[in-house]
């Protein structure tokens, strides 16, 4: 599949991951969220953005697990918890919160 | 407690039977199949260092393998056992670990 | 096969895993093969060790840059396996010194241990797989 912003066609897998990383930019992140019939508030930019952050460092989308214990490090227990993080993202934040970050699927994700 | 170590690879391409036998312990098995077979022959450079290790570690290799490359089992280095797919099996089931080297 | 090292987990049994890294990166698939199958191994809960020997201690060598060669450079992923909770990485020191490197050249904290060290710690072991 493929998306369309700004006049350009961005390549995507067929379940919607960006194939190129480079593509990304807020505005497709926006589209790809609307696909997922997610309305992107500061609380959805805050952990896409950390997803980002986490990728460029370690050049991995991370398990949920992981990512759920990283952003309890980073912005605490009321945000690095499954109810928060589900309630966000609600077919599951390492899947869809990577999609909208441009990131590829986690590893070990099925 | 022992292992029994599975090499496939050629010690002449690979060093992976030498990183192998450097770290088999007393009592431990090594088995030769797919190309690493070609290490048990007695003719080859390799028999020195086999006969060496032969002497902390029991060495097979995979009768089959060998019969498949043409290689003779009569041509096998003295203190190697040649065994079939059965041995094989009995092998695993007699160490409590199993350790492929690929 | 070593009933008196697994301990009961979540009703699970934890055993003993060693993946060994033997080959350096990018010229074969192996590296990062390993490396996603000690990633996935993570989701099991089981006491994974990843050992670094011969050329595998070149997978870790600080200073990778892989632009020129239009392929990943996946070095950064050893750093988040503590994110994963693997933390026993082990790397022979006879490997070190062969290519003349030595700890201050790895991107990891690691144990430095001799090779008769790696190999009982192999030998301890439920499964180890070395490619």
């Amino acid at each position: 599949m493929a998306y369309e912003t700004n006049g350009k066609t961005v390549e995507a897998d067929e379940e919607g991951f960006l194939v190129n990383i480079n593509d990304w930019n807020e505005d497709l992140a926006g589209l790809i969220a609307k696909d997922e019939g997610i309305d992107m508030s500061p609380e959805h930019w805050e952990v896409v953005n950390f997803l980002r952050e986490y990728y460029a460092e370690y050049q991995i989308a991370p398990a949920v697990r992981v990512l759920t214990k990283a952003i309890a490090k980073k912005m605490g227990p009321e945000k690095g918890n499954n109810k928060y993080l589900y309630e966000l993202f609600p077919y599951g934040p390492g899947k869809q919160a990577c999609k909208i970050a441009g990131l590829p699927k986690p590893t070990g994700c099925v | 407690m022992s292992t029994l170590h599975t090499v496939n690879k050629s010690p002449f391409e690979r060093a992976n039977l030498q990183s192998c036998l450097g770290h088999a312990q007393k009592g431990d098995s090594v088995l030769l199949l797919e190309d690493a077979v070609v290490a048990a022959m007695a003719a080859t450079a390799m028999a020195p260092k086999l006969a060496d290790a032969a002497q902390s570690v029991k060495i097979f290799v995979l009768g089959p393998d060998l019969k498949a490359r043409g290689l003779d089992p009569a041509g096998v280095a003295d203190g190697i056992g040649v065994v079939d797919y059965d041995g094989f099996v009995d092998l695993a089931a007699e160490n409590s670990t199993v350790h492929a080297w690929l | 096969m070593g009933d008196k090292m697994e301990e009961e987990y979540e009703g699970g049994v934890v055993k003993k895993f060693m993946f060994v890294n033997r080959k350096a990166p990018y010229g074969t698939v192996y590296a990062l093969e390993v490396l996603e199958m000690v990633l996935i191994s993570a989701a099991f809960d089981q006491d994974v060790h990843v050992a670094f020997l011969d050329d595998g201690v070149y997978q870790i060598k600080k200073g990778q840059d892989t632009k020129d060669l239009g392929h990943k450079n996946f070095s950064p992923t050893y750093r988040a396996l503590e994110g994963y909770d693997i933390e026993k990485l082990f790397v022979e020191r006879e490997s070190l010194e062969e290519r003349g490197l030595s700890e201050a050249d790895l991107l990891v904290d690691v144990e430095v241990v001799s090779r008769a060290d790696m190999a009982k710690l192999m030998g301890e072991m439920d499964v180890v797989m070395t490619a």
